[in-house]
């Protein structure tokens, strides 16, 4: 075991999929010489040259696609964008190509391209560079959508994310490259599709998915003062969304609380709590709850920026509304 | 009338740009049709002669309807223009709705350990006083609808009042069957007790006045120290007197049923402490909150049918007891008290009695200690 | 059988068969004129009749190896690459036997056996695509040439610009084919770019560039031969704009109110077919019956083609989802691949 990083832990994926699979190489803006935006790719343009660390211009389309056609022809290209709020101008390529061209060409094609982005808020960087959009992604077939919340996460799915023949998208919570924690030396790939039960517990269920993860767990912790026992349950994969996992937490809970930074409306949580209705209707003794960023842009103020954000507290509080007077 | 866009399901012909006889080959514009985005030139596909025009200018024509006829080269019959393939539907099939696919569809709604049923219709089963847990449900899976729990309510089905009313029926089947029944009655003067009482009462606060037929309760009790054959059971064949006295009080619930539990250790019990145990005994019984010792528990019981009843009761035993004390209604009868008649309000008090048990000599002892024990009401 | 050196053989028999890959394509679109007005043709229709010389003297260029991508007026290339009249005109039916399994229609033809890369919809949204496979075929120490078709509308669009860009810095063997038909659409040139010369568009990113006459089958030939094989040699981009024009709407239809009928009566003075035609002639290549054995042999292979994809099957609907994702007994294969 060694303690580390989120961001070391992003940055040991790399170079073992770059030292194990001579198809892999990295594309994106600043990851080669700047060392990465968030430090992410550091020393690996000194470690594996030019030709697979590529700086590429400004060009978030161009070099999306460029990503998408170097999958098409036999590479596994790593495609970093900045972060989620630049990647609208790469969203073309990725809805209209990267998820589309398996489909139209009745199966002939496959583009095992793998793409990164830093999302989310939290850091005052005000609308333009805040958004969680995830769930725009998570919306279209064709792509995979991942959300490593944890440190084994972050260095696990990236493994697994470049064997999968088909578009992968990863976020990464700009919040989460500092976190720090304990991985084991062996570097192990971790499976994408499945959420996992971080907490057990009782009598609610908490679903999150990447920084809010750890948010929910806080909320946890406050309500198990309050005798509110809650499961806490990280989604990790958000396109397929692991509806077994979350339906036998609901049945035992019978209450489910989302967290979901993407604004409330037509949210990843609004999908969430249709498909608990859907398939735990009857098991349930209370409406499902959504905890997500309220209808504005991202303001810049400290005390604004979290108050339109989930926090903790927010949480606990939709958690209690949902026992009524029985508290 | 081909079609001329994606979203063209009709042309208007403009005009005809050539007429009947003349030779068209193909490729040859002999057209125009209006659609939305413009005047369009519309070409044949054919070579022959222009036979018939069908359609006019001004005319709207779907796409695929023939709009000429072509005498096509070498051709006897006339072929359609303008629209060369058959006009047969669409050639794409008929939309059916595909079945839900793989790994999005919802899967079947498992069943949960309680009942399924949904919020309204637990909303409206509580209304109703309507237990989901009787109902069949007729929604997905087998879940209880709003609907499910209207019709419910709505049907008497078995009702437990009926199934009480069945069980109570055979009993007093069983009882005249086995248990050979006589009958003695007497009259007793209420009037001391009754005086007494009110006299009581009137320094209680409401709830803490007494009804006089905790009276007869206790007077019963009482009696029944010295003739122990009237309490107990009969089992195996033989007499089992109690030790202890539960009277068993009959109780009506609802319109026709009746039932029987027992206040246990009446002759031990101060007359307000009877009181509340009375009225306890008989909120519960009406609500369905009886325990099954209360049930089983009576040694002997007392009926009393109040003020809505008959001068005498001839009353039927509850076995495996062996006697039942009935009381009538409270009447005003003249009554000689000192050679003179006065008005007194008197009472009828039967027994049934078991004659394996006991017998009329014995009962009619009974009965006087019964009618004695309550012309001293401050005794009881 | 195209050898990819730079030089044209103008003997008979390869003006032959420039002739015969000009007609099946003229022929082919005309037939989709009647089989779309008759609804057996559905959705967009784009015809590329009277830039046949664009295609099929590109493809003389390319060779098996190479990669194409095209856009959504692609019948044309994908005849010219090498892809059958059968399936083509099954995926036009949106039939089974279709190259995409009918799942794709007229604008989206793939093709794995010819790197036939599509059949874009989205205009300009194939030219990054075409950098990222020139881009895996160099880092791969491979020769290839990927060609990139599409037509004066994208040189509007940001991401032409990026792919450009990036093509000329990383020094990708992209081989960008410009057809310049003129109108974006129902857009004039003229009225879409400040610059109208598209040669300078890529000459400002420093990537030769040349003006070709589209409406000639040899001189598109020529030209693309050159650009194939400075594009093999120098791994660097090469753009051509091809000056064409096309006869016929943008797309089923639409009633060309942008432009005069005298201009397009104009343009067909100088229709591919006949230009080659004429210059047989005159060249003495061409016997008298050379053009009704074409004809005959094309209409044939028509008919065959429409006949098949009249009695091709319906994709049935329980199979609705299939191809989104790489099915999972196909993962571990492809994984490996």
């Amino acid at each position: 075991m060694t303690a580390t990083t989120y961001r070391e832990a992003v940055r040991t994926a790399h170079r073992e999929a770059l030292q194990r699979d001579s198809r892999v190489f990295l594309m994106g803006e600043d990851v080669g010489q700047y060392g990465g935006s968030y430090a992410c790719t550091k020393g690996l343009l000194e470690e594996f040259g030019a030709e697979r660390i590529r700086d590429t211009p400004l060009s978030e389309a161009g070099f999306v696609g460029a990503g998408i056609g170097a999958a098409l022809a036999g590479m596994r290209p790593i495609v970093e964008i900045m972060t989620v709020n630049f990647s609208l101008l790469a969203l073309d390529q990725i809805v209209n190509n990267a998820a589309t061209i398996r489909h139209m060409s009745g199966g002939q094609f496959s583009i095992p391209l793998v793409i990164r982005m830093a999302t989310g808020a939290g850091r005052q960087v005000a609308a333009q560079h805040s958004h969680s959009l995830e769930c725009w992604y998570a919306h279209v077939p064709g792509i995979r959508v991942v959300a490593p919340a944890t440190l084994a996460d972050a260095r696990g799915m990236l493994w697994t994310a470049l064997e999968d023949p088909d578009p992968v998208v990863i976020f990464e919570h700009a919040t989460l490259y500092s976190l720090e924690g304990e991985l084991p030396d062996d570097a192990r790939s971790v499976d994408i599709d499945r959420a996992a039960v971080l907490r057990p517990g009782h009598d609610v269920t908490l679903i999150a998915y990447s920084a809010n993860v750890q948010k929910a767990m806080e909320a946890a912790q406050q309500l198990a003062a309050e005798k509110i026992d809650a499961e806490v349950i990280d989604l990790r994969s958000l396109r397929p969304l692991d509806d077994a996992t979350i339906m036998a937490s609901v049945r035992k809970t019978r209450r489910a609380v989302v967290v979901d930074e993407g604004w409330r409306s037509g949210s990843l949580a609004a999908e969430i709590s249709a498909r608990i209705m859907e398939q735990a209707f009857y098991d349930l003794d209370a409406p499902v709850g959504r905890v997500c960023s309220e209808e504005v842009p991202i303001p810049y103020p400290k005390h604004l920026e979290d108050a339109a954000v989930p926090q903790p507290e927010k949480i606990a509080a939709a958690v209690r509304a949902l026992f009524g007077d029985h508290g | 009338m081909p079609s001329l866009g994606a979203d063209m399901e009709a042309g208007t012909l403009v005009e005809w740009l050539k007429k009947p006889g003349d030779r068209v080959v193909r490729g040859d514009v002999i057209a125009v049709v209006e659609t939305h985005k413009g005047a369009i030139e519309i070409e044949v596909f054919q070579t022959g002669t222009l036979e018939t025009l069908i359609a006019k200018p001004g005319q709207k024509v779907a796409v695929g309807l023939p709009m000429a006829f072509i005498r096509g080269e070498g051709e006897g019959a006339a072929a359609p223009a303008a629209a060369p393939t058959s006009q047969e539907a669409q050639p794409t099939p008929r939309v059916a709705m595909p079945p839900p696919p793989g790994p999005l569809t919802v899967p079947p709604l498992t069943a949960p350990a309680g009942v399924r049923a949904s919020p309204a219709a637990r909303k409206r089963a509580a209304e109703l006083a309507v237990d989901v847990k009787r109902i069949a449900g007729t929604g997905a899976g087998g879940a209880i609808t709003l609907a499910d729990v209207e019709h419910a309510a709505a049907a008497p089905a078995p009702s437990p009042i009926d199934a009480m009313r069945q069980a109570i029926g055979a009993a007093m089947a069983r009882s005249k069957r086995e248990i050979p029944h006589y009958y003695l009655a007497h009259t007793i003067d209420l009037e001391p007790a009754l005086r007494w009482l009110e006299e009581e009462n009137a320094k209680r606060p409401p709830p803490e006045r007494v009804l006089y037929g905790v009276l007869l309760l206790k007077a019963v009790a009482r009696a029944l120290h010295e003739y122990r054959e009237f309490n107990g059971f009969w089992t195996n064949g033989r007499f089992q007197p109690s030790e202890r006295i539960h009277l068993g009080v009959a109780i009506s619930i609802g319109k026709s049923g009746l039932i029987a539990p027992a206040i246990h250790d009446v002759d031990n019990l101060p007359i307000p402490q009877l009181m509340s145990a009375l009225r306890d005994l008989v909120a519960r019984a009406r609500r369905g909150g009886l325990r099954s010792s209360e049930l089983s528990d009576p040694t002997i019981t007392v009926t009393s049918l109040g003020e809505q009843s008959a001068e005498t009761v001839f009353p039927v035993i509850y076995p495996p007891q062996v006697a039942i004390v009935g009381f009538g209604m409270v009447l005003e009868r003249p009554w000689i008290v000192a050679g003179a008649v006065v008005p007194r309000r008197v009472i009828s008090c039967s027994l049934a009695g078991d004659h394996r048990v006991s017998d009329g000599h014995r009962g009619a002892r009974f009965l006087s200690a019964v009618a004695r024990l309550l012309q001293e009401p401050q005794s009881l | 059988m195209t050898d990819h050196g730079d030089k044209v053989r103008l003997d008979r028999e390869h003006l032959l068969h420039l002739m015969r890959e000009m007609m099946r394509i003229r022929r082919f679109e005309e037939r989709c004129v009647e089989l779309y007005s008759g609804t057996k043709i559905r959705g967009f229709l784009h015809l590329y009749i009277g830039e046949e010389a664009n295609a099929v003297g590109v493809m003389q260029a390319l060779n098996p190896k190479d990669a194409v991508i095209t856009t959504y007026r692609e019948h044309g290339h994908a005849l010219a690459r090498g892809i059958a009249a059968r399936p083509l005109m099954a995926e036009m039916y949106g039939k089974i036997e279709g190259t995409s399994r009918g799942r794709g229609g007229s604008m989206h033809v793939f093709d794995k056996a010819t790197r036939f890369y599509g059949g874009n919809a989205i205009v300009a949204g194939g030219l990054p695509l075409a950098v990222g496979i020139a881009l895996a075929d160099k880092m791969r120490g491979e020769r290839n040439v990927t060609a990139c078709f599409f037509g004066d509308g994208a040189t509007a669009e940001g991401v032409f610009h990026e792919s450009l860009n990036l093509a000329a810095l990383w020094k990708l063997p992209v081989m960008f084919v410009c057809e310049n038909n003129r109108y974006a659409m129902g857009t004039a040139i003229e009225r879409a770019e400040s610059q109208i010369d598209l040669v300078r568009h890529a000459e400002s990113y420093a990537i030769r560039a040349e003006a070709v006459d589209g409406m000639d089958v040899v001189a598109v030939e020529i030209a693309a031969r050159r650009a194939a094989s400075l594009v093999r040699e120098t791994g660097e981009p090469y753009f051509l704009e091809n000056r064409t024009y096309r006869f016929r709407a943008h797309s089923m239809y639409d009633p060309e109110l942008y432009r005069t009928k005298a201009e397009v009566e104009e343009w067909k003075k100088r229709d591919p077919i006949p230009f080659l035609e004429a210059w047989m002639h005159n060249t003495g290549t061409l016997h008298s019956d050379d053009l009704p054995r074409l004809e005959a042999a094309i209409a044939a292979e028509i008919d065959d083609a429409v006949a098949f994809a009249e009695a091709g099957h319906w994709e049935p609907v329980e199979d609705l989802c299939r191809d989104v994702m790489t099915p999972p007994d196909m993962r571990k294969k492809e994984a490996a691949a």
